[in-house]
């Protein structure tokens, strides 16, 4: 029996199913990502976990006992918001201890805690600030250690880094999950980000419609779609006579499908094409490895393992 | 075209300067004037009238009924609109537009109308305020509230409880939603999170309705004249009566000047509050 279990999980707006019967065991110290378009449920299934909303059918249970049962203030969940939800008139230190003053635990011990939980997320020296005077960079981590300190039996992220900029989401995915793997919190991610899913977690529930498409780990929902969906948000995707091809996957090759380039886009360390072939339009990406390449209009042959 | 922005400007500043710095600069002056029964004003420069209302124990009585009617006006205005702007907040549509008419709508009657409306409900003794206290069996004996403060302060609040409720309503569309859930995630009851996370966050917007609120209700004129009438002046009615009564203008503009000073002191007090007190929370 998996440490928290959704079971037939469901959740209706009027006629419309926002999630439909999902089903998912997570293990205790798993990162599971629930993964999906705007609208496909995940967010309502973080909540009916957080207990801001009530399902409408169906069971969710943490450690054998009913979740259901329990008041959203009493579950011991840490939530990391998409907008941080700092509290804006206490300094960073009082709000990562107001948990702790909800639990009741002792002023000294408090202090220790919040120490080690800003050393954690590395900002032990910013204890003293309002989260208005910090980065959005240093606001996700606040929140992070906020969650983190009351040593949740699960944590919750919906859509942590999306509102940080590229080059910092990276920084912070690496982050999060090492701070993760450190403290062996039981974490559920929420995002649309498919790579930020893969990124970080150990499996992903792809969800589409309020149903899981596919569970499983990253590589092989990416390797071995369920569904075309699935194969589509993962990743670019070739359908070449009823099969799907990742373009990482096809080479040019001396023989093979048959086709000119119709464009070539230079990425830095990939070159992205489009070939005209008798199958249709295929994209082919290459790694940059200094060599020279086609050119826009050259006749090519594609090639890929597995194609008879 | 440096000179444009300032030339653009001209017209507001005459119309100000013309409608309230002219009109303000010649009341102060008035109030240096001598006035007699007999000779009228006298243009002249002396402090009589300064003297009289700084000194005399009859216009500190006036002015301490002002800004105590003023103190429990602005109370109850925020005891009362806080929680009401924070329900408001909380409905669901249409019932929000329908509150919020219902709490805005006093807004488009006349002041007048209004207060009159709370002499016929406060009455002499079968007014039905008292009828229904007595229904309740809250008082024994009909309490008087037409020309005391008690009634006053009644009805100045409901006439300027949209202010605060306003004032509040504004600072609580800023708080954002998860906040509150943030709280109740880490095990905070509904009332430690209204207490701790709620009332900090939208204090500004109490403190400024406050300011609003004691502004209009220390000059407020109509509602204490109709209430309080001649037996409980406040200083609005009373600068009017020497105006328009006793015809002593000068002592009259030195009552209202008086009252804009302190009025100014205590707004300018209360923004430094403010500002010292949130300013790294909420710049």
């Amino acid at each position: 029996m998996a440490f928290l279990e959704l079971e037939k999980l469901t959740r209706s707006f009027g006629a419309h199913n926002a999630v439909d019967g999902l089903t998912l065991g997570v293990e205790k110290g798993e990162f599971v990502a629930l993964l999906g378009p705007s609208g496909c449920g995940k967010t309502t299934t973080l909540q009916m976990i957080a207990g801001f909303v009530e399902p409408t059918s169906g069971a969710i249970r943490l450690g054998g006992k009913d979740l259901l049962a329990i008041k959203p203030a009493k579950r011991g969940l840490g939530i990391v918001f998409q907008s941080y939800a700092l509290f804006p008139h206490m300094t960073v230190a009082e709000n990562v201890a107001f948990g702790l003053e909800m639990q009741g635990v002792a002023a000294a011990e408090r202090r220790t805690r919040v120490a080690e939980t800003l050393e954690l997320v590395g900002l032990g020296a910013f204890g003293a600030r309002f989260p208005r005077q910090m980065s959005g960079g240093q606001q996700q981590r606040v929140a992070l250690a906020r969650a983190l300190v009351i040593r949740p039996q699960v944590l919750l992220l919906d859509e942590p880094l999306s509102n940080l900029d590229a080059k910092l989401r990276e920084g912070m995915q690496i982050e999060l999950r090492q701070i993760q793997r450190t403290v062996g919190t039981t974490t559920i991610l929420v995002t649309h980000d498919q790579a930020e899913a893969m990124a970080l977690s150990d499996r992903i529930v792809v969800m589409n419609q309020g149903k899981a498409e596919q569970i499983g780990p990253p590589h092989e929902a990416y390797e071995r779609p369920a569904t075309p969906f699935v194969a589509n948000f993962l990743g670019k995707t070739n359908l070449v006579n009823g099969a799907t091809v990742r373009p990482e996957r096809i080479s040019f090759a001396e023989s093979g499908l048959a086709g000119t380039v119709r464009t070539r886009i230079f990425q830095g360390n990939h070159w992205l094409y489009q070939v005209d072939t008798a199958s249709g339009l295929v994209t082919v990406i290459r790694q940059n490895t200094g060599e020279a390449m086609p050119g826009e209009g050259d006749a090519v042959h594609l090639g890929w393992e597995g194609r008879a | 075209m440096r000179a444009a922005p300032y030339l653009l400007c001209v017209p507001a500043l005459v119309l100000f300067a013309g409608v309230v710095i002219v009109p303000l600069s010649m009341t102060v002056l008035l109030s240096f004037h001598d006035w007699g029964q007999y000779k009228g004003i006298e243009p002249v420069f002396i402090l009589k009238n300064w003297h009289e209302v700084l000194s005399d124990s009859y216009f500190h009585e006036m002015f301490a009924r002002t800004f105590r009617v003023a103190f429990f006006v602005t109370l109850l205005a925020a005891l009362f609109g806080a929680p009401e702007a924070y329900i408001l907040n909380r409905m669901r549509s249409p019932w929000r537009g329908i509150f919020l008419l219902v709490i805005l709508g006093p807004l488009l009657i006349s002041v007048v109308a209004r207060t009159l409306g709370w002499a016929l409900l406060f009455g002499g003794n079968s007014g039905l305020v008292n009828k229904a206290l007595m229904g309740m069996g809250l008082i024994s004996a009909p309490l008087p509230f037409m020309f005391t403060e008690v009634g006053v302060v009644v009805a100045l609040t409901h006439v300027l409880m949209p202010y605060m409720v306003l004032a509040v309503w504004a600072s609580l569309q800023r708080l954002d939603p998860q906040v509150e859930n943030a709280a109740v995630a880490l095990g905070a009851g509904p009332f430690t999170v209204l207490r701790r996370i709620v009332l900090p966050q939208v204090m500004p917007g109490i403190l400024s309705g406050a300011v609003i609120v004691f502004a209009l209700a220390a000059s407020a004129f109509a509602t204490p004249a109709i209430i309080g009438g001649r037996r409980l002046k406040v200083a609005s009615t009373l600068a009017y009566d020497e105006f328009l009564n006793t015809l002593n203008w000068p002592l009259g503009a030195a009552v209202a000047v008086l009252l804009l000073l302190a009025l100014i002191a205590v707004i300018w007090g209360a923004n430094r509050l403010v500002e010292r007190r949130y300013a790294q929370v909420f710049a």
